[in-house]
């Protein structure tokens, strides 16, 4: 499957799974934390592939990158949750991404050298883009304790620098 | 005793300051949930900036096709600056996050 084909998928996935959310309530706090995770987690998953795979050093380079920081940011998570004494809750929308990236990952594994270092690093962009869309449209706005609002809107700015550094990194690749 | 005496002495001391340049500074420029702050400063050559990272993430002061100061998470990064004009700055790691030192002769 081409990248534009299955990034189109993983777009459609993710875009049903909020919209699922959104059309039945807004996430609750517990939700939001399980959500923003999870997303963190499928990350930390495909840097650690990436890591594993590619031979192209900026690519690795930025794959490395992606798992320090997004496990600084899922540390800083799991440290708030705790003093807020929420629980992340599972919901359709963190199983929906959880699904669509272990096909995704499925795919990325059936490719090598070149191929996936693009395929990778375009999935990069379109999943750090829904993230973003995610944090934006639905989990920002719904969250209701202050200092979580505030790590999603700090983590919005990191993600939003991921996806520019991944554009960067897919025009190295050219 | 004439004031001639004292002449070559006082001519000394004025000769000495104006041989010891302007005491170079350094500047400060904080980086908290991924902003610069300031985002922009002014300098001259000589001076030194330093980065304090307050984020809980590395960052990097990058001048495109140039040098790049690392600012690893909860530390700082410090440059020295050589030539004056403007340097226009971002963090390789997330290029939303920009900057600019203006740097004047010494």
């Amino acid at each position: 499957m081409s990248v534009r084909k299955y990034s189109f998928a993983l777009v459609l996935a993710f875009l049903g799974a909020a919209t699922a959310a959104q059309a039945a309530d807004k996430p609750t706090d517990p939700q939001i934390a399980h959500i923003a995770y999870t997303a963190g987690t499928i990350d930390v998953a495909a840097a650690k592939q990436a890591i594993a795979k590619s031979r192209n050093k900026v690519v690795v380079s930025f794959a490395k990158d992606m798992l320090r920081d997004h496990q600084a940011v899922n540390k800083q998570a799991l440290d708030l949750v705790a003093k807020l004494k929420v629980k992340p809750e599972d919901n359709a929308t963190s199983r929906a991404l959880s699904d669509a990236a272990g096909k995704t990952k499925a795919s990325l594994a059936k490719l090598r050298g070149k191929a996936f270092d693009k395929a990778y690093v375009a999935n990069e962009i379109a999943f750090h883009q829904q993230v973003n869309g995610a944090l934006q449209t639905l989990l920002i706005p719904s969250a209701s304790n202050p200092e979580l609002k505030g790590l999603l809107e700090t983590g919005l700015k990191i993600f939003q620098g991921h996806e520019q550094h991944a554009v960067h990194v897919a025009a190295e690749l050219q | 005793m004439g004031a001639a005496r004292y002449l070559p002495a006082v001519a000394a001391v004025m000769l000495a300051a104006a041989a010891v340049p302007v005491r170079a500074e350094t500047i400060q420029v904080m980086v908290d949930k991924l902003v610069f702050s300031p985002a922009e400063v002014n300098a001259r050559v000589g001076d030194a900036i330093e980065w304090v990272n307050r984020d809980i993430l590395a960052h990097t002061a990058t001048v495109k096709g140039g040098v790049e100061v690392m600012i690893p998470a909860g530390k700082t990064g410090r440059v020295t600056l050589q030539k004056a004009g403007a340097i226009d700055y971002y963090c390789r790691f997330h290029p939303n996050m920009k900057g600019r030192i203006i740097v004047s002769a010494p």
